[in-house]
């Protein structure tokens, strides 16, 4: 196994068991005000120092993980399906849904995907967590559905696809049992990828005021940070969130990389 | 096809695509829960003056006779008024000519900074494949993808105007100001396009004119520099207009940490103030630069590749 696909691997395990634990490992509660304490430096107690309200950042941290981990899993989730199967269809059906499908996706690429995660968050005050997954989701789904249908074209001309038509196999039978299966690797790879832009979008949201009100995300702590960067003693507020945020688009980088090597032997190298 | 009835299509196509994000933004502003009045007007507007603003935003006629003056507005090109006091505020097409230069000069500043960054940095790691030069900008350009605009940018006002001094920042005016921002906005793409050039590159260098050029004796810097880098640009060219788009609303993050009056700034503006003809007309604008930027690199595609000049003839 290639070095790469371990340390990427191992960098998403690390996030994945943080955003499930997080919250049972943060050390204290981040809903605690503590007014006195306020701004403190990196300490026993505090191994992250605390934000402007005395709350703990390292407990802030493990929270927003659980909050990434979520966005991330179910927005790679749902657009990995709705692509996939949009993919499928167009692909094998070809004609009038082909045109239908692949018009929506030009117009979805005809337009910068952040704008759109905007503009669908900003039609409300408070955006809930529903709603920048559903923004998330929106044109999410445009990469997998190009590459899914691209990989079908390939495919319904093989033996194999050929021969199950000739046997009877339906439209959904097809598709589900001998077409979907080998779809899987490359979907797999635009997943992993997805994994850290999903990551890198939200906490641009969260930075920019239009994430999801939750309490905490490492966007909203990234803001935070940002604000006070100019006070002695606090870059650690705004570089903790930063780094995490890196840890997990490296790791999904990694990973997605040395998965498109294995399952493209032309790729390998480049 | 010639290239003017290629043009045409690429034109047709936009335009298509623009009518479809429209629709698609003026749907999403207009169909989600949440009434715009409340958020303009306050909990103590009267009754009288909630009408009042519910009348210039349209909002009293039916959607589609409201989608329908949205599209009147484009046409007209003042792309809606702002309300309230429509008469005495400047159109949203007036008020986004102000914000426009703005930022395209900061997209094409961190475009500029990206291509002259990425291009030596690719072509390098290429030619030196496998060495240490070759790690260090796969290690470049992978931190240049994952870190994060909020901290970078942030992070180079505090390195290179507070603390060092080294280069202008928000309260400065003039060019040199664009500096750290387009670096800022940059280096996403540049570490995508290094990459880019850098595989693009490998797989040029193992072509056989290449192999032939090296045979007639050419130099190697003629041949790296001119007979692969010309060749290996194709790619590069068409990931570097397809993200020009993501330079217009990545500036909108730039532009928030530098304070620069840009579309990103009024779009956020208009969202704090639920202006929504504003967001439309925004969204609107990007979405025609990132249209016309996508044909353009389709025209260049002919310019730097003969073999589509000839297939379109």
């Amino acid at each position: 196994m290639k070095p790469s696909l371990v340390i990427g691997a191992s960098m998403l395990a690390v996030f994945i068991v943080l955003g499930v634990c997080g919250p049972w490992l943060a050390p204290s509660d981040p809903t605690h005000l503590d007014l006195a304490g306020r701004f403190a430096a990196p300490s026993a107690a505090h191994w992250l120092g605390t934000d402007t309200n005395g709350i703990d950042a390292l407990s802030q941290l493990l929270w927003g993980a659980r909050t990434a981990l979520i966005v991330s899993g179910v927005v790679v989730g749902i657009t990995a399906c709705i692509g996939t199967g949009l993919g499928l269809v167009a692909g094998w059906f070809g004609g009038v849904v082909d045109e239908l499908v692949m018009r929506a996706v030009d117009i979805l690429m005809a337009f910068p995907g952040f704008l759109l995660n905007i503009a669908i968050v900003a039609t409300v005050a408070r955006p809930s967590l529903g709603l920048t997954i559903a923004a998330l989701c929106a044109n999410g789904w445009v990469g997998y559905a190009r590459v899914v249908r691209g990989q079908v074209l390939a495919l319904r001309e093989r033996d194999f696809i050929q021969a199950a038509v000739a046997l009877g196999a339906g439209h959904g039978r097809v598709m589900g049992r001998h077409l979907a299966p080998n779809v899987l690797g490359p979907v797999l790879v635009q997943a992993t990828f997805g994994l850290g832009g999903v990551i890198l979008v939200e906490a641009s949201l969260a930075f920019l005021g239009l994430g999801p009100q939750v309490d905490y995300t490492w966007g909203a702590m990234l803001d935070q940070g940002t604000q006070f960067l100019w006070k002695a003693g606090y870059a650690h507020y705004a570089l903790a969130p930063g780094l995490a945020i890196m840890w997990v688009v490296i790791g999904a980088n990694l990973a997605g990389d040395a998965l498109r090597d294995r399952l493209d032997p032309k790729a390998r190298g480049r | 096809m010639s290239i003017g009835s290629f043009l045409l299509r690429r034109l047709a196509s936009g335009a298509l695509a623009i009518v479809g994000v429209s629709i698609l933004v003026f749907a999403f502003l207009h169909i989600v829960p949440g009434d715009p009045v409340d958020h303009i007007a306050g909990g103590e507007a009267t009754p009288a003056q909630r009408a009042a603003l519910e009348k210039c935003l349209g909002l009293d006629q039916a959607l589609p006779v409201q989608l329908g003056t949205f599209f009147v507005h484009i046409a007209d090109g003042t792309l809606g008024h702002q309300c309230p006091d429509p008469e005495h505020r400047p159109t949203v097409a007036a008020r986004l000519a102000v914000a426009l230069p703005h930022t395209l000069a900061l997209a094409l500043a961190a475009m500029l900074v990206a291509v002259l960054l990425a291009l030596p940095l690719g072509m390098f790691a290429a030619v030196r494949r496998g060495r240490w030069l070759d790690t260090l900008a796969t290690v470049t350009s992978l931190a240049g993808i994952a870190v994060p605009m909020m901290l970078l940018a942030p992070l180079l006002l505090l390195v290179c105007f507070v603390d060092l001094g080294w280069l202008p920042g928000p309260t400065d005016t003039g060019a040199a100001a664009t500096i750290l921002p387009a670096l800022a906005l940059g280096v996403h793409l540049m570490a995508m396009l290094s990459r880019m050039t850098r595989s693009s590159m490998i797989e040029v260098l193992g072509e056989d004119y290449v192999r032939t050029a090296r045979a007639k004796g050419a130099p190697e810097r003629r041949v790296v520099g001119v007979h692969a880098l010309r060749n290996a640009l194709l790619p590069v060219i068409t990931v570097a207009g397809l993200q020009f788009g993501s330079l217009l609303s990545g500036a909108i993050i730039v532009e928030k940490v530098f304070a620069r009056p840009g579309l990103g700034l009024t779009l956020l503006d208009a969202i704090a103030n639920r202006d929504y003809p504003v967001v439309q007309g925004t969204v609107l604008v990007t979405a025609v630069l990132y249209v016309l930027v996508n044909i353009g690199v389709d025209l260049a595609y002919g310019l730097v590749d003969p073999r589509i000049r000839r297939g379109r003839a």
